[in-house]
């Protein structure tokens, strides 16, 4: 084994005043965002399938319902802040699942980490990702497929960003729930598909049973559909929509702080 | 075998780590019972054992990923698991935690950047991670991503992300576990040559016996205690054995003898 010397840089690390942990560092947050790219990088069938997919059900769903253009405004719309969610939802927990898995977690976390390095770095990490995600998708059916908005297309943006956030932040916290992979899909289902039945994709959320109009008050994706659609129906900002963006983005925080109260440095 | 020359090049100064009644359980067991012991800086302290016995749980308890830890604990004079110490101790787990979707370079750059971040010191992280990957002899894989590798050159990416920064002191758990008897000798080589020039303290642990005479110290554990705590030179002596693993089974004799003593004077 080769063995070199201590450089001299060495030594003046180590006579550097050791830089502590914060929760939050910018260098640390940035550099985590940036692995968690490259890592993707390395997986380019993931990247397509992430980035193609919405394209295509968007695709397929304007054909399916090729002669009534009105009902796949609404549910096309519905969907383009669906598809974020959905996707960084999986993503996210599958990674996380597999940094706790392979010990880099437990590595990381003994190393001068913050918490909400990790987190914010996943966060902006696969938010970035959803941005594209989300453009692509945007564009394809406004320009192409037809679709009809009265709104501006960056508020439509908007919101699929903050639904990728809130996928992201439920993806992280559910996989502290999970053993393994064949675990952390099931959450798929278990968590996504109440709120896909109940957030008012089918039918307006009016029209439901007294107690699943209750119970679908309570869930993020509501008010993500909600958004979506008051951008479809108004040329402005109202005031429902700000009500919407707000819910969406403080349910994603909260979800996200609870995701690093599952970040234990010190485990049984 | 060669046989390490059991006195040390750096004379300790102070302890790198000191236990006393250091316990720890998890779930229904008690894992660790009561230890106390001492690892003198600037050596290679060697745990042996056989598997189960306690010696991954003493290591995460050192680092400060174990819970449920009681006692006193010191390491490099503060508590274990001090925010300080995160940068001053390495840490390398029994199986290898990288990313396998990384390159060998890109896993040390992302560790590289946590231990020391900041752009102003990127030229200072690109001379170190050149340094670690030089120091595990993975130079002719530095582009290649982790999960290509074999499992021994993987176990070794994992060891030079613990020697990024050089810390003070570095635990690292079975590092030779499988790996063919050359690269078992380099590294042990390699250990070596870290605790003489840069003065670093090492804990390691295998249930190889044989290792045990490459380690200036031995702590030799089972079912949770400690049964001996010595150079290997003062082991063999003392038990009249020719070799440490013969040392180690006249104490495990010796333990199982004194506790069937115990239980029958009750």
């Amino acid at each position: 084994m080769s063995t070199t010397p201590p450089t001299a840089a060495q030594a003046h690390h180590h006579a550097q005043p050791h830089t502590h942990t914060r929760a939050l560092s910018a260098a640390r947050t940035t550099a985590t965002a940036a692995r968690v790219l490259r890592q993707l990088r390395h997986d380019p069938r993931t990247i397509a399938l992430m980035l193609l997919v919405p394209c295509l059900m968007l695709v397929l769903l304007r054909y399916v319902f090729d002669s009534s253009p009105r009902t796949f405004d609404n549910i096309g719309a519905s969907l383009l802040g669906i598809f974020p969610l959905i996707t960084m939802f999986l993503v996210t927990s599958i990674a996380t699942l597999r940094e706790r898995t392979s010990g880099t977690l437990e590595r990381l976390l003994a190393m001068p980490l913050g918490k909400g390095d990790l987190i914010v770095g996943y966060a902006l990490a696969f938010g970035s990702v959803a941005i594209v995600q989300s453009a692509l998708a945007t564009g394809l059916a406004l320009w192409f497929l037809g679709l009809d908005v009265t709104g501006s297309a960056w508020l439509l943006l908007l919101v699929a960003l903050l639904d990728a956030l809130l996928g992201t932040a439920l993806g992280l916290f559910v996989s502290a729930f999970a053993a393994s992979e064949f675990q952390a899909v099931q959450f798929m289902p278990a968590v996504i598909f109440p709120q896909l039945l109940l957030c008012g994709l089918f039918t307006a959320r009016s029209n439901m049973h007294p107690v699943l109009e209750a119970i679908s008050d309570v869930m993020p994706m509501s008010y993500a559909v909600d958004g979506m659609n008051e951008v479809l129906r108004h040329t402005d900002v109202t005031a429902t929509f700000v009500r919407d963006v707000l819910i969406v983005a403080g349910c994603a925080l909260l979800v996200l702080g609870l995701g690093a109260a599952t970040l234990r440095r010190r485990t049984v | 075998m060669n046989k390490s020359s059991g006195v040390s090049p750096h004379p300790a100064s102070g302890d790198a780590v000191r236990a006393s009644d250091l316990t720890v359980v998890r779930g229904p067991r008690t894992v660790l019972r009561g230890l106390g012991f001492a690892v003198p800086r600037g050596q290679i302290t060697g745990l042996l054992g056989p598997s189960g016995c306690g010696k991954s749980t003493l290591m995460r308890a050192v680092v400060g990923t174990q819970a449920k830890v009681s006692g006193t604990l010191d390491v490099l004079g503060r508590p274990a698991g001090h925010p300080t110490l995160r940068t001053r101790v390495g840490y390398v787990t029994q199986s290898p935690s990288v990313y396998d979707d990384l390159t060998v370079r890109q896993n040390l750059d992302y560790f590289a950047a946590i231990l020391d971040p900041g752009r102003a010191a990127s030229g200072r992280r690109r001379d170190d991670v050149t340094r670690a990957i030089a120091d595990v002899d993975l130079t002719g894989y530095t582009d290649t991503l982790a999960g290509n590798l074999s499992g021994g050159q993987r176990g070794r990416v994992s060891l030079a992300v613990a020697l990024l920064g050089a810390p003070e002191l570095l635990v690292l758990d079975e590092p030779t576990v499988g790996l063919d008897p050359v690269l078992r000798r380099d590294l042990w080589n390699l250990f070596h040559h870290i605790a003489a020039t840069r003065g670093t303290t090492l804990l390691v642990s295998s249930h190889v016996m044989d290792e045990a005479e490459r380690c200036h110290r031995l702590l030799l554990m089972r079912e949770g205690e400690i049964l001996a705590d010595d150079t290997p030179d003062a082991l063999r002596t003392r038990t009249g054995a020719d070799t440490v693993e013969a040392a180690f089974l006249h104490l495990v004799d010796e333990a199982v003898a004194a506790g069937r003593a115990k239980e029958s004077a009750r």
